[in-house]
């Protein structure tokens, strides 16, 4: 019986990829462990191995085909006697190596109305079904001429020529922009100069900036985070890249008690210029120890400002933001919006101000507050409210601290009703800090209590349907909304 | 603990007190370098004399934890480095940052909390910072400055300036994790580090044997290939020898280098340390036999017959000095209250 041989994932978080090359062709026998094909993301690149022996008899994506989706069968391989010639494209059974863990999302441009949006998604738990296609092109660049209608692009001058970047490219080209503008900064951490980056943000700085700014570390956080801060006291900029926040647990001290705390307790002598940045939060059933959301811990301490983007496009303007800011910046990516794609300025400076929220959606009955991957469930929901005649106006705080509560409250006197969605844990969390300013800065304006939808009070766990049920879910934003809306 | 135990902690005691290296085979210091030694020294002496007393009176609070008796090694170093080279320490940092040249009065009323401190009043004993003097702090967490000062420098190579970071860190500290993680890569890198263990015997309460495994610090970088010696801590000239060798180390390009300076601090750990675990013997003995400030007065009273009252001088000046700094720490006016809205960010 003939078996699909199907589109593996390089890691959980890869919902698509480039077959780069066959390395067998149709007809050719093969034994298992035998090598078949190079697939390659932006990230990385992999082979793909047989795992069962039989014959390939039919390839099903070509050579340099891009965008393949995770799962998408490949080829069809048949077993040893049986016709090659016989098998049907598509109509084997489903036997892939690396077990699909991503189910691919697929990529449409993005509706008019909704440019900025891009389309992140939380990858499904692994299930084969029918919706598994090639993706199609990315977007192509695309001219705004009416974004005054588009609220979260009310920044970007009209006029402005916009290309597709995935939140990857946004970070590097950030990077290298200000590494072009100025010769203090560098960037240094684990596997970023040779390796190009354990996920690839600091694709091509060592080729173009050179050993000395383009620095491995060996893996020793807290070591190294002390060095940036110490070389930050002296003027230098450094761009110090944790290959997870959860790492960063190591440097805390650092981060905290020497770059945080410093200016203040030399009463104004000794800033400390740096960025700490790195992917945060969950990726995709990774567990306990690499998924944990610190946008609330970081946006505790005052000497640190704490940025946390969405869209491509902010990811590159706040990042750049924070390279120049003299202060100590806590930079917090996404492991899963790295690869989203978004429209983004093409500006030969474009900067967003840290501490600036947007209002991404408008909307009059309820205001949602997120920010980072939270929005991807915010801006569901609000496209589903809407269609049951709940106008949301969604918010994407982009900086944590400082906290521009001003939009929010704005929002909220319109609306008279807010609830707030983040992955972190509900005590403490960013949540229960806005709902806390609105009762002081709001209360009169309230319709109804504030609600928090956030990830469950529980360590992250492994087993895909926990983990889903650990993070927040569309389900639950819209509930909360139709509660606040008293439907 | 059983009684072979007990002695051989015992004879490693004695080993320590014994492995200071005889004094008498250091270069020895000219008049002018002698007197300039004393004076320095001295200065640090009064002034942490003086803090303790202010810290009697209630005009200094939280923590304040006096040099005195480690006077040689900041000064020692700080003759054998050049201006531009930087200085980092822990939270025993008032002899640091009078030895960069940082203004007593500066100092003594950033310990009362006053206006006119260093860091306005908003750092206190173990926070002060001069970026004019090349001094970092000052820094609370045991261990931290060891990879701040491995920061500075990495900045000193990446600008290529020739400056040397002079990092210190107690015998204490040596036993913090990212001290190795610094070491690691300071030699990695080849980073123009000097890092200066000062081995006072007692990480609070706690003395080296009983909290080290490796009780010889010079060897501490021995893994990494990093060179190391013992100093004689207690002798300005030893010291000043042994930080030039090392500091020429580190200006020329060929990485860090390790200093234990084996030395003894009077007080206790803080002002709020009774120091039960030492007897009062040793201390005494320490005072006697090998104290810094002593045996520089000893040479310019003997060797170089420096007329006595010429050092009463120098000792009535150094007076002066600390005593108009306590007054400034005294009748400068604390902090006004919108200071503490005041440099959180830039």
């Amino acid at each position: 019986m003939a078996t699909d041989i199907l589109m593996p994932a390089l890691s959980p978080t890869m919902e698509q990829g480039k077959l780069a090359k066959w390395l067998k062709k149709e007809g050719d026998p093969v034994k298992a462990g035998d090598i078949l094909a190079e697939i390659e993301t932006d990230k990385a690149t992999m082979e793909v191995e047989a795992v069962d022996e039989g014959v390939l008899a039919k390839i099903l994506v070509a050579d340099g085909t891009d965008n393949v989706a995770v799962n998408t069968p490949i080829a069809v391989l048949a077993e040893e006697g049986e016709d090659p010639a016989g098998v049907e494209a598509g109509g084997g059974q489903s036997n892939s190596k690396p077990n699909g863990k991503a189910e691919g999302e697929v990529q449409k441009a993005p509706a008019p109305d909704m440019q900025a949006e891009g389309q992140a998604e939380r990858p499904a738990p692994a299930a084969k079904t029918e919706d598994d296609k090639p993706v199609e092109k990315p977007a192509a660049p695309a001219v705004i001429t009416n974004r005054g209608q588009d609220p979260a692009m009310a920044e970007i001058p009209e006029g402005t020529q916009m290309v597709t970047q995935t939140v990857r490219e946004a970070l590097r080209d950030a990077m290298a922009e200000e590494m072009r503008r100025d010769e203090n900064v560098f960037v240094m951490g684990e596997e970023v100069a040779e390796y190009q980056g354990a996920y690839k943000i600091t694709q091509g700085l060592l080729q173009e900036f050179g050993a000395k700014r383009v620095v491995d570390t060996p893996i020793t956080e807290h070591g190294f985070a002390g060095v940036g801060v110490g070389a930050a006291f002296t003027g230098l900029k450094p761009i110090v890249e944790f290959m997870t926040f959860n790492f960063a647990m190591q440097a805390i001290d650092q981060i905290i008690n020497s770059a945080a705390k410093t200016l203040y307790m030399s009463g104004g002598q000794l800033g400390c210029p740096i960025v700490f940045r790195g992917p945060n939060g969950a990726a995709a059933r990774v567990g306990a120890q690499h998924s944990h959301d610190y946008a609330a811990w970081y946006s505790n301490v005052p000497g640190l400002k704490v940025v946390m983007p969405y869209t491509a496009s902010d990811a590159k303007g706040l990042l750049k933001s924070a390279i120049r800011d003299p202060n100590p910046v806590v930079f917090l990516e996404n492991e899963i919006l790295y690869g989203q794609s978004f429209p983004v300025p093409q500006l030969d400076d474009f900067t967003v101000p840290i501490g600036k929220a947007k209002v991404h959606r408008e909307g009059k009955d309820v205001t949602i507050v997120s920010f980072g991957i939270g929005m991807t469930y915010a801006l569901k929901a609000a496209h589903e409210l809407a269609e049951a005649g709940i106008e949301a106006e969604v918010i994407d705080l982009r900086t944590i601290r400082p906290m521009d509560s001003e939009t929010v409250v704005a929002s909220v006197k319109k609306t008279g009703r807010c609830i707030t969605v983040e992955e972190g844990f509900p005590q403490s969390g960013v949540g229960a800090e806005i709902a806390a300013r609105l009762m002081v800065d709001a209360f009169d304006y309230l319709d109804a209590p504030v609600l928090r939808i956030t990830g469950k009070d529980v360590p992250m766990p492994y087993a895909a349907n926990l983990e889903k049920l650990a993070l927040p879910n569309v389900a639950e934003v819209i509930e909360a909304a139709k509660a606040v809306c008293y439907r | 603990m059983d009684a072979a135990k007990e002695a051989h902690r015992g004879s490693d005691e004695a080993r320590e007190m014994a492995a200071l290296p005889p004094a008498s085979n250091v270069p020895a210091f000219s008049r002018d370098e002698d007197l300039h030694a004393y004076r320095e020294m001295l200065l640090i002496r009064r002034f942490e004399e003086k803090a303790g007393q202010l810290y009697g009176m209630g005009l200094i609070g939280g923590f304040c934890h006096l040099y005195i008796g480690q006077e040689a090694v900041v000064i020692g170093v700080q003759m054998a480095s050049k201006d531009g080279d930087q200085v980092i320490t822990g939270y025993r940092d008032h002899g640091h940052m009078l030895a960069c040249g940082m203004e007593p009065k500066g100092v003594m009323a950033e310990l009362t909390g006053r206006k006119g401190g260093y860091s306005r009043g908003k750092g206190g004993s173990m926070h002060m910072f001069s970026r004019e003097k090349n001094f970092y702090g000052g820094h609370g967490i045991v261990g931290a400055q060891v990879s701040l000062g491995t920061g500075l420098g990495f900045a000193n190579k990446y600008r290529g300036d020739g400056a040397v970071s002079l990092t210190y860190m107690g015998d204490g500290a040596a036993n913090q994790g990212q001290v190795y993680e610094s070491f690691n890569m300071a030699q990695l890198w080849k980073l123009p580090v000097v890092y200066v263990i000062e081995n006072n015997r007692y990480a609070m309460g706690t003395s080296v044997s009983r909290a080290s495994a490796q009780t010889d610090f010079s060897k501490r970088g021995v893994s990494f290939g990093i060179p190391g010696e013992q100093v004689d801590g207690m002798d300005v000239r030893a010291v000043r020898e042994a930080a030039t060798r090392a500091i020429a180390h580190a200006r020329d390009g060929e990485g860090p280098y390790i200093l234990e300076m084996q030395t003894y601090r009077y007080r206790g750990h803080s002002m709020s340390d009774p120091a039960k675990y030492r007897t009062k013997d040793e201390v005494a003995r320490m005072r006697e036999e090998s104290d810094p400030i002593e045996q520089v007065r000893k040479r310019l009273l003997g060797a170089h017959k420096v007329p006595e009252d010429e050092i009463k001088a120098v000792d009535a000046k150094v007076r002066a000095i600390v005593n108009e700094s306590a007054d400034f720490a005294t009748s400068d006016p604390e902090p006004d209250p919108s200071e503490l809205w005041t440099d959180i960010l830039l």
